[in-house]
């Protein structure tokens, strides 16, 4: 059995020399999961013959990945969940400034100022509920509204996910560090639910758990796409409520890349109206150009930028305040 | 004799493996202090010297010890009936006692989660409706029902092992049974049973997957959020932390286990086990193992079929083709390298019980507690200034060696008190060299405990996230990393296919591992 151990043993690491990875290909590290961006990806390569590889992981642990291996970072490029990842890692310096050619291609809004960044998709926070037990009239008009005894109990949110993190740093940005505080703690003090994340959040509604929740918008999407009588709706808060924040996905070029005409050929490629009806149809998040057919399950993007609040993306970069702030508040 | 072996020095070729080990768990402790040692005072306070840290530390102890009581509970009687007694489909039993494991955590929360409401699978198969699982009583749950095959490996191992003399012997001179059990059969379970215990330990205290789906605040969810803001220094305090609290697990069990001496005195092979009868024990024997396979196996693979068959997706086989071979490629080696790796260290603590030779076992445990993702960046760190090594598969392989080591030396280590070293010695003095001695005599007395510990550790790895994200190959497929992949984004039906395949190809190889060895017949000897 010794013997026929070690054999196997040999054989497996003998094939496992020949597994690396050459120069030749594009390197993408990517926050977005496979099952939003793979598709796209194949579709680039199909169309410019370039062979892409991609490490998929969750954005923060990629991101201090990158951050530890520094200079000598074996990616090209760095695709990233949200915006505060990516302003992080821009202030580290380890982006290149991209050409004004991609930069032009998305709206002001969507692009960092200092052009070392640039979005490729966007997704809003919105307020799911449970059409059986919250009446449409009494939903709450703001995310304030929501430390109101009427509430108590029946809330969920997520503190420990980026997305949610996200919001808070726009929150204390839009409102003021103590406006958020005393939000968070009447939050609390009303027995709002944490949960993990998104997805459970959504799970708990229609298990009947809470009866509202603070998820992003494309989450019940995919709920609904596989199961039409899914009990649960969404919807915004009032106009350009703190509730309302729109985060996005963004991408960004390594300095350490050695193929940086391939990886602008991939930016240009995630731009172009072909990607982004591919995320606006079938990833069901909103685009970054107003030149696709829009998804009738979405607002239109004119609409979006009417509904969110005024707020630029570089001030989503204070991580570390919001988790300050969180902890303490006693969410962390 | 025994004395005699003690005094002399190890062999180089059991000091060597056993340094490599040290050297390689060592060096992330290295890179976490030389992080830590970046931090300002003010900071520190805040993140880690802070009120609510003590209480997570509270409440992840409480939870530790729930999954242990819970743990020893189901795997005590389920490891006793597979092996001692004359009950059918032992095999079968053993199979399903172990792959719970196959199962990642946080999707056995999803399940378990999914059972209730009204949406739940009870509601649209029975009408049913009952509360969710959440808080202490959800976790205790989820993190007992997929880890107590730790356990139950650790002590089916043990009694496969038992010199079954010795109970003979205890109830010829008139004891009784329950008597030869607490004086004679448990003391003899106690290596494995303590090694299984902290490997169930340390594994709860690293959880972040169930914990926060059950909605239970842990000590994991500080170190997890201190990630999630792209911070090293402070998340490598909260990581420091971790493993002192491991280590004081650690501690307890070396404390517990000193001056254990259980070999056999006579040569040869063990007595030929006589199987107990169960009588009238027959039926609550099967509704036991039927509710506790139910419960741990069936609920899960039905939840996960159910997602599949909600969303009829077109199968990519492809695709699901090389995250299989991906995992497989990753995982055996692994198994196969961590096993040979505990036998010279569970060698060195049971045959030279010195102080060095405690702490280089030991060691491979601290190697188990380090945090996956810290872990990951210290070999990041270390593998990048060897020109050609980082991005490849050896990475990855040695990465999960060095955190799942531990897990094969529980059962090495149980074959290895029970073999007695006299037929060594004997087989040292007809002329063997010491280590020729070694196969001769002792290596085939170690086979169960060497099957069991090459089955942990592939399962473990087999469903490993975040060693497996950050240190394989850019492009490289995984199982477990699919799974992840679709499960994040709600994508459930895309995800079952590949929960499925680790499920089924963990049967087969544990299947087939148990097909090696000689289970006791069902006939009474």
């Amino acid at each position: 059995m010794l013997r026929y151990s070690a054999g196997i043993l040999g054989l497996l690491l003998s094939t496992a020399i020949f597994g690396t990875t050459d120069a030749k290909e594009l390197v993408i590290y990517s926050g977005r999961s496979k099952s939003l961006v793979e598709p796209i990806i194949k579709q680039f390569e199909k169309e410019t013959g370039t062979e892409v590889k991609v490490r998929y992981g969750d954005t923060a642990q990629l991101a201090v990945a990158l951050l530890e291996e520094g200079a000598k970072s074996p990616s090209d490029l760095f695709w990233a969940q949200d915006a505060g990842a990516l302003g992080e890692l821009s202030k580290q310096g380890l982006f290149s400034r991209l050409p004004d050619s991609i930069l032009s291609e998305a709206p002001e809004r969507f692009r960092n100022v200092g052009g070392t960044w640039v979005a490729t998709s966007g997704r809003a926070r919105v307020l799911a509920y449970s059409p059986e037990r919250v009446k449409p009239e009494a939903l709450p008009n703001s995310i304030f509204d929501l430390t109101q005894p009427m509430w108590r109990g029946r809330i969920g949110w997520a503190p420990q996910n980026a997305s949610f993190q996200a919001f808070v740093t726009g929150m204390r940005v839009l409102e003021g560090e103590e406006k958020t505080e005393g939000w968070l703690r009447g939050m609390r003090a009303n027995k709002t639910k944490s949960y993990a994340k998104n997805t459970p959040i959504i799970q708990a509604i229609a298990a009947g758990e809470i009866d509202l929740g603070l998820p992003n918008h494309y989450y019940l999407l995919r709920f609904k796409k596989g199961n039409a009588k899914f009990p649960v709706e969404q919807t915004f808060f009032k106009v350009s409520d703190p509730g309302n924040l729109v985060n996005v996905a963004g991408i960004a070029l390594l300095k350490s890349s050695k193929r940086s005409e391939d990886a602008l050929a991939f930016i240009k490629f995630l731009l172009s109206v072909k990607a982004q009806q591919f995320f606006t149809s079938e990833v069901f998040e909103y685009p970054v150009t107003d030149r696709v057919i829009p998804n009738p399950k979405l607002l239109s993007l004119d609409d979006l930028l009417k509904q969110m609040p005024a707020l630029n993306l570089e001030d989503l970069d204070d991580l570390d305040g919001t988790l300050k702030l969180l902890r303490k508040v006693g969410l962390l | 004799m025994r004395t005699f072996l003690a005094r002399q020095l190890p062999p180089w070729y059991l000091m060597l493996p056993a340094i490599a080990v040290g050297t390689g768990v060592l060096l992330p402790l290295a890179y976490l202090l030389v992080r830590a040692f970046q931090a300002e005072a003010a900071d520190l306070m805040q993140i880690v010297f802070r009120a609510r840290n003590l209480y997570l530390f509270v409440n992840t102890f409480l939870l530790a010890v729930g999954v242990l009581a819970v743990g020893g509970l189901l795997a005590t009687p389920l490891a006793w009936l597979t092996t001692r007694t004359e009950l059918k489909g032992k095999r079968i039993f053993t199979l399903l006692g172990v792959l719970p494991l196959a199962i990642p955590g946080y999707v056995m929360a999803y399940t378990l989660l999914g059972l209730s409401g009204p949406d739940g699978i009870v509601a649209s198969l029975f009408g049913l409706r009952f509360p969710r699982l959440s808080g202490y009583w959800g976790a205790l749950i989820a993190l007992s029902f997929y880890t107590f095959p730790y356990l139950f490996m650790n002590i089916r191992s043990a009694l496969l092992g038992l010199d079954t003399a010795l109970e003979e012997s205890a109830h010829s001179l008139g004891y009784r049974t329950w008597e030869v059990s607490r004086y004679v059969v448990i003391p003899q379970l106690r290596p494995t049973l303590y090694a299984g215990g902290l490997i169930v330990g340390l594994h709860v205290l690293g959880d972040f997957g169930v914990v926060s789906l059950m909605r239970y605040e842990t000590f994991s969810l500080a170190l997890y959020s201190q990630t999630q803001s792209l911070d090293r220094t402070y998340a490598a305090w909260l990581a420091l932390m971790l493993i002192a609290l491991a280590s004081v697990f650690i501690y307890i069990e070396a404390k517990l286990l000193r001056g254990t001496k259980l070999h056999r005195t006579g040569s040869g092979p063990p007595r030929k086990v006589p199987l107990i009868p169960l009588g009238p024990w027959h039926a609550p024997a099967y509704i036991f193992l039927g509710v506790l396979a139910f419960a741990s196996v069936v609920v899960p693979t039905v939840t996960i079929c159910f997602w599949m068959l909600k969303e009829n997706l077109p199968s990519n086989f492809q695709s699901l083709y090389e995250a299989l071979s991906g995992s497989i490629f990753a995982s055996t080696p692994a198994a196969l390298l961590s096993t040979c790796f505990a036998v010279p260290l569970a060698y060195l603590g049971v045959r030279y019980p010195t102080f060095l030779s405690r702490i280089l076992e030991r060691v491979a445990y601290i190697g188990y507690a380090t945090p996956p993702v810290a872990l990951a960046l210290a070999l990041i760190f270390f593998t990048l200034l060897i020109p050609g090594i980082y991005q490849t598969l050896w990475v990855l392989i040695l990465a999960y060696t060095l955190h799942f080591l531990a897990e094969a030396i529980g059962p090495v280590r149980g074959a290895l008190y029970q073999a007695p070293p006299r037929l060594e010695e004997a087989a040292q003095s007809l002329g063997y060299a010491p280590l020729k001695a070694f196969f001769k005599a002792t290596f085939p007395l170690l086979r169960g405990g060497l099957t069991a510990s090459t089955a942990l550790v592939f399962l473990s790895a087999m469903k490993e996230l975040p060693l497996t994200v950050l240190l394989s190959p850019a492009g490289y497929e995984t199982l477990a990393g699919n799974v992840w992949s679709y499960t994040e984004e709600a994508e459930f039906a895309k995800a079952a296919p590949y929960a499925l395949a680790i499920l089924l190809f963990s049967a087969l190889f544990v299947g087939l591992l148990l097909n090696q060895e000689r289970i006791p017949s069902a006939t009474p000897a």
